[in-house]
């Protein structure tokens, strides 16, 4: 299905090699960002299927976004309740499975993804206690995840960031392991909007298929929306760099 | 019915930032004798009947999985209150 910009030229040219790519964006009660992750993979030249919370199964997908929100509420702790639905167990399962299957989680995503032990660490509430949104640039520090490869090692690219519960902390040990095993996959440079632990703004796990961040690349997707007249596409290598990956392996 | 209170508080490594925020408001209200806050969680949870050892030790083992994540927080006290 080919998806259009609402505004300006196609960001993607089609590809018949990505009919076949399909990717699931997962919602849960509260999630508020699964229809622009959606329009993100489409845009991208992909298929994006509606996965459930409460699905007992994992449709056949390629991938997995989980995007951002406030599912439950933020309630009891952000992505706590989430990292508990029926349909995470799958995806727990998948990533850590031979097929690694690719998980990306955004914000709230990101937050159930270290719930679920996926990711290391944790987010608590920002260092200055308030909501921000905010163009943020970041900084891609490994460019061979599954979600980043489309990307220079280096490349600095702006991207929406909007949160509460941004802080990213985990204890030094594993803030050293991180660094020494290039799983840092974002910085954030020239300003850090939440207090982050070593400026990180994304991570990786250690075989490179599941990547978190707070900020949200699927408001980067289509030209004509950043604060630069021919900004606003920094985002959409997330989903090229998986479907390439997608149509590139075994599949 | 008896309950089962669980607390839970932020590591104490971890910097708390709305405990931080208390703080700063405290002696703006003339509460001045207090040089640090540290704001944490109580959970109440209700049992139908007697609290046996089994359903403690699920209490306990909800405290460690669901209530609290390790990364960041600890369970200090779980303890058995009558109504």
């Amino acid at each position: 299905m080919t998806e259009l910009p609402l505004i300006g030229e196609a960001p993607v040219a089609a590809d018949s090699r990505l009919d076949g790519a399909k990717i699931g964006v997962v919602t849960f009660p509260g999630t508020l960002d699964d229809r622009d992750a959606a329009r993100a993979v489409r845009l991208a030249g992909g298929t994006a299927v509606a996965l459930w919370h409460a699905d007992t199964e994992l449709a056949d997908v390629d991938a997995v976004v989980i995007p951002g929100g406030f599912s439950y509420g933020d309630y009891l702790r952000a992505g706590a309740i989430s990292r508990f639905a029926p349909l995470m167990s799958k995806i727990i399962d998948a990533a850590n499975s031979d097929a690694k299957l690719p998980v990306l989680g955004i914000c709230n995503g990101f937050q159930i993804l270290t719930e679920s032990h996926l990711l290391p660490g944790s987010m608590i509430k920002n260092d200055h206690l308030k909501f921000l949104c905010r163009d943020q640039v970041l900084r891609v520090e490994n460019n061979t995840t599954a979600w980043t490869a489309d990307y220079e090692a280096g490349q600095e690219i702006l991207v929406p960031l909007k949160n509460q519960d941004g802080q990213y902390i985990a204890d030094e040990k594993t803030l050293d392991a991180l660094e020494a095993e290039g799983r840092v996959v974002f910085r954030y440079v020239g300003f850090n909007p939440n207090g982050s632990r070593r400026d990180i703004a994304g991570i990786t796990n250690a075989a490179g298929n599941v990547v978190g961040l707070m900020p949200h690349p699927e408001h980067a997707v289509e030209p004509g929306f950043g604060p630069e007249s021919n900004a606003g596409t920094d985002g959409l290598g997330f989903f090229t760099s998986v479907l390439n990956k997608i149509v590139g392996g075994a599949k | 019915m008896p309950r089962i209170v669980v607390d839970v508080m932020p590591k104490p490594e971890i910097l708390d930032p709305q405990g931080k925020a208390i703080v700063g408001a405290l002696p703006r209200l003339g509460f001045t004798g207090f040089s640090a806050v540290r704001q944490g969680k109580r959970f109440e949870l209700t049992v139908d009947g007697e609290v046996t050892d089994a359903i403690l030790a699920q209490a306990r083992e909800a405290a460690e999985t669901l209530l609290s994540n390790p990364v960041i927080e600890d369970v200090v006290n779980v303890e058995v209150v009558e109504a």
